[in-house]
């Protein structure tokens, strides 16, 4: 590295310990770049793929009231999605490009979603713990070092706290209901748990790109902290349920003043993350279905667009003559 | 199942009957619209239909809920929206059959919102005049929302019309589809009489002059067939609405009188 480059880059990590924002227009490291990139573009890809499995569940809504939540639910991760591609471009890549990526397999999206989702309870588990990962996940990152990416992320943060209370809210009213909406309950939590503490990432010691991301201060807290705090919250949360975490060893311990919880089936996480777990290709070929069957509109909207442009430009000049 | 009483208070009263229609009308058309909902070929247009599946439960919610409270007050019976939206079988549905067909494609989708959406809007503009207050404020509110979808609907049958030789192609035939649906909507019943008698020529007359404005800017011409499809308002549906039903009322059939 030459000494022009080595000034920028400790400029850049002098702006990044003094709590400056980087924006687009700023000089930023190649591989502070393509990180977010991938993080961003991988953060949007999850909010759209993440319609899917709740989606299911619209027209099944069993109420009204739940119907019209649940679609606002949805609808709020499809502008999440919109928020975080936007960002996203704002470091040079199209949002067609991120597409591309997700459809080729080459960009990864949230594993939790790769989960199906059987019953209504789902949309309170999923709400409840998967909302509720997120969120821990993602507070921390209305602070990131990247001014584009911090402030999508503090609307995704206001939307996704309503989304948590919704979910608790919906398990709530099963866990006080008949015994069948209780067992429905409490087999949704046994579902999501485990792949809930999963969506934090690999432990610390495994976790490849952690350590250059809190370096930047992309990332502020470890994959484990993050996690850890997962389990205090949600161990207490769960006896206003009445129910019980799918975890035989999860105590309290005095001594450390947190929850201890079992062992994660990293091996699961791998599976899923290569592609095999339950639904990781119902949710890919739905969205490229979904982008396949609109190329014709898509084109079409191009096409009228420019037909409107020629017509309106063809009337000036017509009119510019006759005033002449 | 409704019971028995409320089935017969329905079944007698106009009023009930109509608030039912106009509610179906929105509901079922909200659930056609939420299918798409993750699967858009745009993601703002994505959002934008959702939006539309909203305002629609939104309008839907109102109405039931007005003719619940109706129907408890006269029956002395509690009644609620849901049991509203969920207990009655596909012969006492009340929308219009054009509501309940399938979505088929982008273009289809955005042609039945625009072909209803338009009707609706003269409807609901009517209706701001009604003497009876809820239903007047329902519809104060709904036109607004009203408004929008019709806007945006007109704009995508505009694209499509006048967007690529494939998209015409699609459109012509959605309308061929879809045309012998639209009569329906125009003709009151007698349920409706009472609410929109003296009304109805005026909507008709509105409706066809919109259309034919915006069919003319996106060069469409719309079928000439006379036969009009009905029955949706009387309760004879197509095929479509017994399984639209079964999969939207499935959890209060499985497990009767839970809350949710």
């Amino acid at each position: 590295m030459d000494q022009t480059a080595n000034q920028l880059q400790d400029q850049f990590q002098q702006r990044i310990d003094l709590e400056q924002k980087i924006e687009p227009r700023d000089w930023m490291p190649e591989k502070y770049r393509q990180t977010l990139i991938r993080q961003i573009s991988q953060h949007a890809h999850s909010e759209i793929i993440g319609m899917l499995p709740e989606g299911n569940w619209i027209t099944r809504a069993p109420s009204l009231k739940r119907k019209a939540i649940l679609l606002a639910k949805v609808q709020d991760e499809a502008g999440h999605g919109l928020y975080l591609y936007s960002a996203a471009e704002t470091l040079g890549i199209s949002r067609d490009e991120m597409y591309e990526q997700l459809h080729s397999g080459k960009a990864k999206y949230s594993s939790i979603f790769n989960y199906p989702t059987l019953s209504w309870a789902d949309m309170g588990a999923i709400g409840w713990l998967v909302d509720g990962a997120a969120i821990l996940n993602q507070v921390p990152l209305c602070r990131t070092s990247f001014g584009p990416y911090a402030r999508a992320m503090v609307r995704v943060c206001k939307e996704e706290s309503f989304h948590q209370r919704q979910g608790f809210e919906c398990l709530l009213q099963l866990s006080r209901g008949s015994e069948v909406q209780r067992q429905m309950c409490q087999d949704a939590i046994n579902r999501w748990w485990w792949p809930s503490l999963m969506m934090f990432g690999p432990k610390d010691d495994e976790s490849p790109n952690s350590k250059l991301s809190m370096q930047w201060k992309i990332k502020r807290f470890s994959n484990d902290e993050l996690r850890q705090k997962f389990v205090d919250m949600i161990a207490e949360q769960i006896k206003l349920l009445n129910m019980v975490l799918p975890d035989p060893d999860l105590t309290w311990n005095e001594q450390t003043k947190h929850y201890d919880y079992g062992a994660i089936n990293w091996e699961e996480f791998k599976q899923v993350i290569q592609g095999n777990g339950p639904c990781n290709k119902e949710r890919l070929e739905a969205r490229k279905k979904a982008w396949t069957n609109g190329d014709w509109v898509r084109e079409a909207a191009t096409v009228h667009a420019a037909k409107q442009a020629k017509r309106k430009s063809e009337a000036q000049t017509f009119s510019a003559k006759e005033t002449q | 199942m409704l019971q028995q009483s409320i089935k017969s208070y329905i079944q007698q009263d106009l009023q009930t009957q109509y608030l039912l229609h106009l509610a179906d009308n929105a509901l079922i058309l909200s659930h056609r619209n939420s299918q798409w909902c993750g699967h858009g070929p745009i993601l703002e247009q994505d959002i934008a239909l959702t939006n539309i599946a909203l305002d629609q439960l939104g309008q839907a919610r109102n109405l039931y809920q007005y003719a619940a409270l109706l129907i408890t007050e006269k029956t002395g019976i509690a009644t609620t929206e849901d049991q509203l939206a969920y207990l009655r079988d596909v012969g006492e549905f009340k929308n219009c059959l054009l509501a309940e067909l399938p979505n088929g494609d982008w273009g289809q989708t955005v042609l039945r919102n625009f072909l209803m959406g338009s009707y609706q809007f003269f409807l609901y503009q009517e209706l701001q005049q009604s003497a009876i207050g809820q239903l007047k404020a329902i519809a104060e509110k709904s036109i607004k929302e009203i408004t929008y979808h019709v806007r945006w609907s007109a704009d995508w049958v505009l694209r499509l019309g006048d967007g690529t030789a494939e998209s015409k192609g699609r459109m012509v035939q959605a309308l061929e589809l879809l045309w012998a649906y639209t009569g329906e909507m125009l003709e009151p019943c007698d349920y409706e009489l009472p609410f929109i008698a003296t009304q109805s020529s005026f909507i008709k007359a509105a409706w066809e002059a919109k259309i034919a404005s915006v069919f003319s800017e996106a060069s469409l011409v719309h079928p000439t067939n006379e036969w009009m499809q009905s029955g949706g308002k009387k309760g004879i549906h197509t095929e479509h609405l017994g399984y639209l039903l079964a999969e939207m009322q499935f959890l209060q059939r499985a497990y009767p009188g839970l809350e949710w």
